[in-house]
């Protein structure tokens, strides 16, 4: 690593006036674990590191809206083991568990992950799928981006660079939508993934029809990838059969991986279709569980009852 | 260019001054001479140079040594207390939980972190938590046991 200034600022304008100071040399940081690296390959050199470290207010996780506001410099093992992500979105809770391991979720922030814009990474597709947005700060006020046109290439996002991602906004799923997200890896837990895949499926009311789904893909471009002509082959279709495995030759059309040590290209592509279907048969048992899960009897009457007992043996 | 940090490792109150782009393994290792950190892969990936920032894993090779200004890092030399092995220490060396040694402190350090949290994990939840440290050694096997079988040794 070449020597660079280290500044700590408080608070965003003084990190704004930081990166001013220091213009297009300077690079921002929030855990590190993904710029360290690239700092020690020499794919960056920062003459100043402005580290995100000290500025509060920026790690919260809460409800908005009925859906979820996550801080952009909330680390991953805070979504993944927050009480309210696991109610109200288990499925997110559960991609950011696949990221990495421990060590790297205790640093490694949800604003900081989407800046670095690796298409492999886990949380894009399921963001992606769940329709959310980032909110990014410049000295000259806040916009908010749908996370959909959020990602332009490898390590290349919207974002200007006096942009910080201050926000991420997951909103309120639609009635009797199930979510899943997985991941194929044949190598070991905490590798990239070979393909994976994000799928929110949402029926109709009597539970027959499709009546929304989005499906993302990660690890397949140069980009996490949507792939829209597979949702509009599903969308407003009743639930049948070989539907799912349809929109995952669908999706094949929307991917473009390269051969790795992962995989080849086309082996990828096989697979995408393959991921794609198993996301979407995935989304449609969470559904289902939901369901179920509401339709059984709340476990707090069950406890009414025996505490009726008990008073009863006490008598 | 130089940066003056305040930070204490195992309980011990330190100062340095030392160049920005530090690694925290490093200043460990040759600053502060607590060579039982281990580098391994470099990359973040092998958890053998796994520490403890106020009580959570993080991986040293891929911290700055000024993140941590301010903080209470623990290292594997911080797990005795007045000469005694902690259990996950004595548990490892009762039930063989090393070969060469090399990713030992980093699993130790790991180890004690989740029984921190979880005092009697269970086969799988040992899995997931010790993911991210790799041994070519021992299979696994015995460094689950120990884990495992560690709360024996608390008091």
């Amino acid at each position: 690593m070449i020597p660079f200034e280290y500044r700590t600022p408080k608070n965003l304008k003084e990190v704004h006036a930081t990166l001013k100071e220091f213009g297009a040399d300077a690079k921002l940081m929030a855990g590190g674990t993904a710029l360290v690296i690239m700092m020690k390959q020499r794919l960056v050199r920062p003459s100043c590191l402005v580290s995100l470290g000290s500025v509060r207010g920026l790690n919260g996780i809460e409800l908005k809206d009925g859906g979820l506001k996550i801080g952009g410099l909330a680390t991953h093992r805070a979504v993944e083991s927050s009480s309210l992500v696991r109610r109200r979105l288990p499925m997110l809770a559960e991609t950011y568990h696949h990221v990495a391991t421990l060590r790297i979720r205790n640093m490694a922030t949800v604003g900081g992950g989407l800046a670095h814009a690796d298409p492999n990474q886990d949380p894009p597709p399921s963001l992606i799928a769940l329709g959310a947005s980032v909110k990014a700060t410049s000295p000259n006020g806040s916009r908010v981006i749908p996370l959909d046109e959020f990602f332009k290439g490898y390590y290349e996002t919207v974002l200007e660079p006096d942009e910080i991602i201050t926000e991420v906004f997951v909103p309120k799923a639609a009635a009797n939508t199930g979510a899943a997200y997985i991941k194929f890896l044949p190598r070991t837990a905490d590798d990239y993934a070979t393909v994976s895949a994000a799928a929110v499926l949402t029926l109709d009311k009597a539970k027959k029809t499709i009546a929304d789904v989005r499906i993302a893909l990660g690890s397949v471009g140069e980009t996490p990838v949507r792939a829209t002509a597979a949702e509009a082959l599903l969308r407003g279709q009743p639930l049948k059969g070989d539907g799912f495995a349809e929109a995952g030759e669908k999706a094949k059309e929307a991917v473009d991986p390269v051969s790795d040590f992962r995989g080849s290209a086309a082996y990828k592509k096989d697979m995408a279709a393959v991921f794609v279907r198993r996301a979407l048969e995935k989304a449609l048992a969470d559904l289902r569980q939901q369901a179920k899960a509401k339709a059984a009897p709340k476990p707090a009457k069950k406890k009414a009852v025996k505490k009726v007992v008990k008073k009863g043996k006490r008598r | 260019m130089n940066k003056k940090i305040k930070f204490r490792v195992n309980g011990k109150k330190v100062d340095v001054d030392i160049p920005t782009n530090r690694l925290l393994i490093d200043c460990l290792r040759y600053d502060l001479g607590l060579t039982g950190t281990k580098e391994g892969c470099s990359v973040g990936v092998c958890g053998a140079c796994t520490v403890l920032m106020d009580g959570d894993m993080i991986t040293s090779c891929l911290t700055l040594a000024v993140m941590v200004d301010g903080r209470d890092i623990t290292t594997v030399e911080g797990l005795a207390k007045n000469g005694e092995l902690n259990p996950v220490q004595k548990s490892f060396i009762q039930y063989g939980g090393f070969q060469c040694g090399i990713c030992t402190p980093g699993q130790v350090v790991a180890a004690t972190a989740l029984l921190e949290e979880n005092p009697k994990p269970n086969e799988d939840e040992i899995k997931d938590w010790m993911m991210g440290n790799l041994c070519r050694c021992t299979g696994y096997y015995k460094i689950i046991e120990s884990i495992q079988k560690a709360h024996q040794f608390a008091k």
